[in-house]
């Protein structure tokens, strides 16, 4: 399939404004701030789906925008909030096991690697168009989710984490996979405020339990 | 006319344009600071009318201090002047300076500026001063490898690093403005424009508490012609760095591409409204966020380093 070289451009701009807003939303040490880049990064998404979808004249994929807007933008943002609570985002700054300039370097390694990881599987997709762009992004992206996961010490934060891997999947899946029934994207979809959901509630029981939501404080038995 | 005769004349034009326009610049940055504050904020022209007061008023110099101390400013109001000769201020096609140096020279003559302002900041003995100094002198170390990546992602995507050249590569296509390096390189400027000028994140220019300061400490002891020619050398420098942001990374159109007077008139109001727009952007960043604590700059310069790391790396996997 043939696609115009100013949407093959535009989408990768899109592609490198989601790599910086994920960065951004890794290493703000702000919970609202991180919240915020990754309210964005989900924008960014919903223009890639949107430029595939014109390009690709693929209705599955203006769907897949649509849903992407109101979970990721709209719901998820919201169940977090009501979520965490006061405190969290009261606290000056999310605790990490390393130093953010130490975590922007090994996030530029894992990006390298990420991109490295992609090219032997590049020749594979000669013929799906924007592949190429999101594939490796979205690898990048989910790479990242899984390390912010390992270095956060903040349930929340943590939660975070999870939330860029499943971004980041999306972001290289819609270039992959453009026909897939709405039924299964709505599904996908709707996974991501219910795990929110699930792992807030989770969240307030543990705070209400032992009055932190820091991970590093959970690791000895405390009696009540 | 000759050509090279009008290529002399535009030379000059460059710098008056430069020298003209810089205090509106700033006076107009820092009334829509204000605005956005709820504040009312000082004229447009108070730049103007600080920089004819000061030219007005008696200088006292430091027993202390040495040449250098007089030197400083001379050579922070001159390199400025320099460096809009080698970049594409009003015109589209190479003057009579532009080959002589690219932009690793533009960043060589501004650290020469730096150099010498934060050597006289020392040289005063005031205390303060050499603080800023030093604190001026970390933040550029950091700033350093980044300046460097920048301009090895511009030379990697325009395959040059002759402003000129940069522009006429960038203006040609709508496919290259829209590749994802392009993007990242001027995301990185950008960021650098905030630490190097010592905008919000990075340093509060309207701090008036000494020991807080980062860059603007340095000149404290300045007064009279010195203290204006500083004020206008810095003013200059920002808007040098504006020109080389709006005319060689976002917007390469609107310069003229003839020596025809009414072009030139025509590509300066144009570049005014670009100039404008950037004013605007920069205001809104700078009053939508919170100063840095000191040692949090390095994450800062760490993420614009990133960001040119990217820049590079998507155009070598073959994708930007």
């Amino acid at each position: 399939m043939q696609v115009s070289s100013v949407a093959f451009h535009l989408d990768g701009s899109i592609a490198a404004l989601f790599i910086v807003l994920g960065l951004g939303s890794m290493v703000a040490r702000q919970m609202y701030a991180s919240l915020r880049f990754f309210m964005w990064q989900a924008i960014a998404l919903t223009l890639s789906a949107l430029v595939l979808a014109a390009s690709l004249q693929a209705i599955n994929l203006l769907w897949v925008a649509i849903i992407t807007f109101v979970t990721k933008v709209i719901a998820v943002p919201l169940v977090l909030r009501w979520a965490a609570g006061a405190e969290v985002y009261g606290r000056r700054e999310v605790d990490q096991v390393i130093g953010i300039p130490t975590t922007v370097l090994a996030a530029a390694m894992l990006a390298l690697l990420g991109w490295f990881a992609v090219a032997p599987t590049l020749p594979l997709l000669q013929g799906v168009p924007f592949a190429p762009l999101n594939l490796p992004t979205g690898l990048i992206m989910v790479l990242w989710g899984a390390f912010t996961v390992a270095i956060r010490r903040e349930s929340v934060a943590q939660l975070m984490g999870l939330l860029l891997m499943e971004n980041g999947a999306f972001f290289g899946s819609i270039a992959i996979v453009h026909n897939l029934t709405v039924i299964a994207e709505i599904a996908a979809a709707v996974d991501v405020p219910i795990v929110a959901l699930v792992i807030g509630l989770l969240i307030r029981n543990i705070r209400r339990v032992t009055g932190s939501t820091r991970v590093s404080e959970l690791d000895r038995l405390h009696e009540r | 006319m000759s050509p090279v005769l009008s290529h002399f004349l535009l030379n000059g034009v460059q710098m008056a344009f430069l020298l003209a326009f810089s205090p509106l610049l700033e006076g107009i940055l820092h009334r829509l600071e204000e605005i956005i504050q709820g504040k009312q904020g000082p004229s447009i022209w108070q730049t103007y009318r600080d920089i004819w007061k000061l030219f007005g008023k008696d200088e006292v110099i430091s027993e202390e201090s040495s040449w250098i101390f007089r030197l400083a400013p001379l050579i922070a109001f001159v390199m400025p002047l320099f460096v809009v000769l080698l970049i594409p201020a009003v015109t589209a096609f190479p003057l009579f300076f532009a080959f002589m140096g690219d932009m690793v020279a533009v960043g060589f003559l501004m650290a020469i500026a730096g150099f010498f302002v934060a050597l006289a900041g020392m040289d005063t003995g005031n205390v303060y001063a050499a603080v800023g100094a030093s604190r001026t002198h970390m933040v550029g170390f950091l700033a350093e490898p980044v300046f460097i990546m920048v301009f090895f992602s511009v030379s990697y995507v325009a395959n040059s690093t002759i402003p000129y050249v940069v522009n006429a590569t960038w203006a040609t296509s709508w496919g290259s403005m829209l590749q994802p390096a392009h993007l990242l390189v001027i995301l990185a400027f950008f960021l650098l424009i905030l630490a190097d000028e010592g905008r919000i994140p990075v340093d509060s220019p309207a701090g008036k508490v000494e020991i807080a300061m980062i860059g603007h400490s340095k000149g404290l002891e300045y007064s009279g012609s010195s203290a204006a020619l500083m004020k206008w050398g810095g003013a200059m420098k920002l808007m040098v760095l504006a020109l080389i942001f709006v005319n060689v990374l976002i917007t390469p159109w609107g310069l003229s591409s003839t020596t025809q007077p009414l072009d030139v008139l025509l590509a300066i109001v144009l570049v005014c409204l670009k100039l404008l727009g950037f004013v605007v952007v920069l205001a809104l960043v700078e009053t939508s966020l919170a100063k840095l604590r000191l040692f949090r700059i390095t994450e800062f310069l760490a993420v614009a380093f990133v960001i040119c790391l990217f820049a590079v790396s998507v155009r070598l996997v073959g994708i930007g």
